[in-house]
C-alpha cells in the first residue's frame, strides 16, 4: 500500500513548486532576449543598413536623449488625450447600454442606428472630425472616445441580457425597481462583461490615438511616429512605439488588477495548471 | 382567526393551455400546507402567483392586511435554487432586503438559527448546496415573514441534508410562528412536514383531494400514523391516475388500445 501512495504524495508536494513565480516567468524573456542580441550582432556586422534597422542598443541611446528632451510632453499630450477620451466612450456607452439592455424599446429605438454606426471603419471619421472640429484636442479626443464607445457599449447590453432571470425575479421579491434594481443586481452581475468591454475599449483607444495623432498632431507619441519618419529617424519611429507599448501594457495591467479586485466572486475556470 | 393568504379560483393559461382551473385555498395562521403534485403540473406557477411574481392570471389573491404590517412584505420566499447574489458574501445575502443598512444583529442570529455561524464572510462560491440553501432560508426569513412560499426548496440536495433541513425549517417556523405553503413532488415530505396535503392532478390542474396530518410535531418519520398516511394520499393519487402512466401527456409513448 505505502508503496503505492508514495509517488501520488510525491506530486502533491512538488505541485507549488512548479507554479511558483519566478520558475514560470523567466521562460518568457528567452525569445526577446536572443532576438535582441541577433539583431546587435547583425546590425554591428553591417549585414543590415544602419539607417533602416538600428542597433537596439542605439535605441535605448535615443530613448535617453528623447528622455531628456521632449519625450515626457509627448507622452503626457497622448495620456490625456487617452484617459479623456475613453473616460467619455466609456461613460456614455455605460449610460446608453444599461437603458438599452433594460429597455426593449430603447433596443428598437437606438440599436440599428447603433450597428449602423459601428459599421463605418472608425478611422473613416478623421477627415469628417477635422473638417467639424478643427485641428486641436477636439477631434482626437472625440475619435477616441468613439472608439472606446463601442466595446463597452456592446458588452454591456450583452451582458444585461446574459443576467439570470431568476436573480431579477429575487430582486423584484423584494420590490427593487427602476435604478435600485440596477445598482443592487443588474450592473454587478454584467459586472464581468462590461470590465471585458473596458479593457478591449482601451486597446482600441490607444489605437485611435495613434491614428488621430499620425494625421494632424504637433505633440504626442503619434506625432513622434511621424516626425521620426518625416526625418528618416527609425530609432525614434521604434523608440515611441517601445513607449506606446509599454503604456498600453501599463494601462491594460491596472484595468486588468481592477477586474480581479471586483471579480474575485467569480466562480469560473481560470485555467488549468 | 382569518386566512393569512386566500387564493379564490384561480385560473392560469400559458397562451392556449390551460395550466390551473378553478382552484381555492387558503393558509391559517401557523399552518403548513403542502401542494403536492407531479412535475408540470402547474404548482409552482400557483406558488408564483400567491408569491406576487406572477400577475397573469384570473381569480382573486387574497393577502391578509397583517401581513402588510411590517416593513417587509410579510411574505418570504425560498425557491427550489438557493438563487444567491454571487458577488455579495453569506451575511450581506441574507440581509439583502434591506441591502447595506441590514441589521447585523438579526444577520447573525439567523446564521445562527440556520447553523452557519461564522461563515457570514463567505462567498457563495465557497458553499456546498446545502449550505448555500441554508443561506436562501436564512435570506427567507430576514424580513420576519408570517408566510414562508417553498418552492421544492430541498429538492436539489442529497438525502440526509434533505431530512436536516426538513427538520430545521419546521423548528425555525415554529420558533417565529410562521406558516408555509409548499410545494413538493415528494409524498414522504409533504407528510412528514405539513398538517394538511392538498393534491394537484388533471389536465388542467385541479385540486382532486386534501389530506389532513393530524400529528402534533415534532414529528416521528419512522412512526405507523406516517406510513398510514401515505398509503391514503397514494390511494388518492391513483383514483385520480396522478399516477397513471397513460393519463401522462408523454410524447414518446403512443396512446395504446384504442
Amino acid at each position: 500500500m505505502t508503496t503505492q501512495t508514495h509517488p501520488i504524495i510525491r506530486r502533491a508536494a512538488r505541485q507549488p513548486r512548479l507554479n511558483s513565480l519566478w520558475q514560470g516567468n523567466w521562460r518568457g524573456w528567452v525569445v526577446p532576449l536572443a532576438l535582441l542580441v541577433l539583431l546587435e550582432i547583425i546590425v554591428r556586422l553591417g549585414w543590415l543598413p544602419e539607417h533602416q534597422m538600428p542597433a537596439p542598443s542605439s535605441i535605448v541611446l535615443t530613448l535617453y536623449d528623447l528622455a531628456q528632451s521632449n519625450l515626457w510632453t509627448h507622452t503626457l499630450a497622448s495620456l490625456l488625450r487617452v484617459a479623456s477620451g475613453f473616460a467619455i466612450g466609456a461613460s456614455l456607452a455605460i449610460a446608453i447600454g444599461t437603458w438599452v439592455g433594460l429597455s426593449q424599446r430603447a433596443e428598437a429605438y437606438l440599436e440599428p442606428t447603433f450597428q449602423g454606426l459601428r459599421a463605418i471603419p472608425s478611422l473613416a471619421w478623421v477627415p469628417l472630425l477635422l473638417l467639424w472640429l478643427g485641428i486641436d484636442e477636439t477631434p482626437k479626443i472625440t475619435l477616441i472616445a468613439i472608439g472606446a464607445f463601442f466595446p463597452v457599449y456592446l458588452a454591456l447590453v450583452a451582458g444585461i441580457r446574459n443576467i439570470d432571470r431568476k436573480l431579477i425575479e429575487v430582486g423584484r421579491l423584494y420590490q427593487l425597481s427602476g435604478f435600485t434594481l440596477v445598482r443592487r443586481i443588474l450592473l454587478p452581475a454584467a459586472l464581468p462583461n462590461l470590465l471585458t468591454g473596458l479593457r478591449g475599449a482601451l486597446s482600441l483607444a490607444w489605437m485611435f490615438l495613434v491614428a488621430a495623432e499620425l494625421i494632424a498632431a504637433t505633440r504626442g507619441l503619434g506625432y513622434l511616429l511621424s516626425d521620426g519618419r518625416e526625418t528618416s529617424r527609425p530609432d525614434i519611429v521604434i523608440a515611441a512605439i517601445l513607449v506606446l507599448a509599454v503604456l498600453g501594457k501599463l494601462s491594460d495591467g491596472l484595468l486588468k488588477s481592477l477586474e480581479q479586485r471586483a471579480l474575485h466572486w467569480r466562480d469560473s475556470f481560470t485555467g488549468g495548471a | 382567526m382569518s386566512a393569512l393568504l386566500k387564493l379564490n379560483n384561480i385560473r392560469k393559461a400559458f397562451a392556449e393551455l390551460t395550466v390551473l382551473d378553478n382552484i381555492s385555498l387558503a393558509l391559517a395562521p401557523g399552518e403548513i400546507v403542502s401542494l403536492l403534485g407531479p412535475s408540470g403540473c402547474g404548482k409552482s406557477t400557483l406558488l408564483r402567483i400567491a408569491a406576487g411574481l406572477d400577475n397573469q392570471f384570473e381569480g382573486e389573491l387574497e393577502r391578509n392586511p397583517l401581513l402588510e404590517f411590517g416593513k417587509h412584505s410579510g411574505i418570504g420566499v425560498v425557491f427550489q435554487e438557493p438563487r444567491l447574489m454571487p458577488w455579495l458574501n453569506v451575511a450581506e445575502n441574507i440581509g439583502f432586503a434591506d441591502g447595506w443598512k441590514a441589521s447585523p444583529r438579526w444577520v447573525q442570529q439567523l446564521l445562527q438559527d440556520v447553523g452557519l455561524e461564522g461563515r457570514g464572510d463567505a462567498l457563495p462560491k465557497e458553499l456546498s448546496g446545502g449550505m448555500a440553501q441554508r443561506v436562501a432560508i436564512a435570506r427567507g426569513l430576514y424580513g420576519k415573514p408570517q408566510v414562508l412560499l417553498l418552492d421544492e426548496p430541498f429538492s436539489a440536495v442529497d438525502a440526509f441534508t434533505r431530512m436536516r433541513l426538513q427538520d430545521l425549517v419546521i423548528s425555525l417556523t415554529r420558533q417565529y410562528e410562521i406558516s408555509i405553503l409548499l410545494v413538493t413532488h415528494d409524498l414522504d415530505e409533504a407528510i412528514y412536514l405539513s398538517d394538511r396535503v392538498i393534491i394537484l392532478g388533471g389536465q388542467p390542474s385541479r385540486i382532486v383531494s386534501e389530506l389532513k396530518v393530524p400529528v402534533t410535531h415534532p414529528r416521528d418519520r419512522r412512526a405507523a400514523s406516517m406510513a398510514y398516511l401515505k398509503g391514503e394520499a397514494l390511494s388518492a393519487l391513483y383514483q385520480h391516475q396522478a399516477l397513471d402512466p397513460a393519463s401522462q401527456s408523454n410524447p414518446h409513448t403512443p396512446p395504446q388500445g384504442h
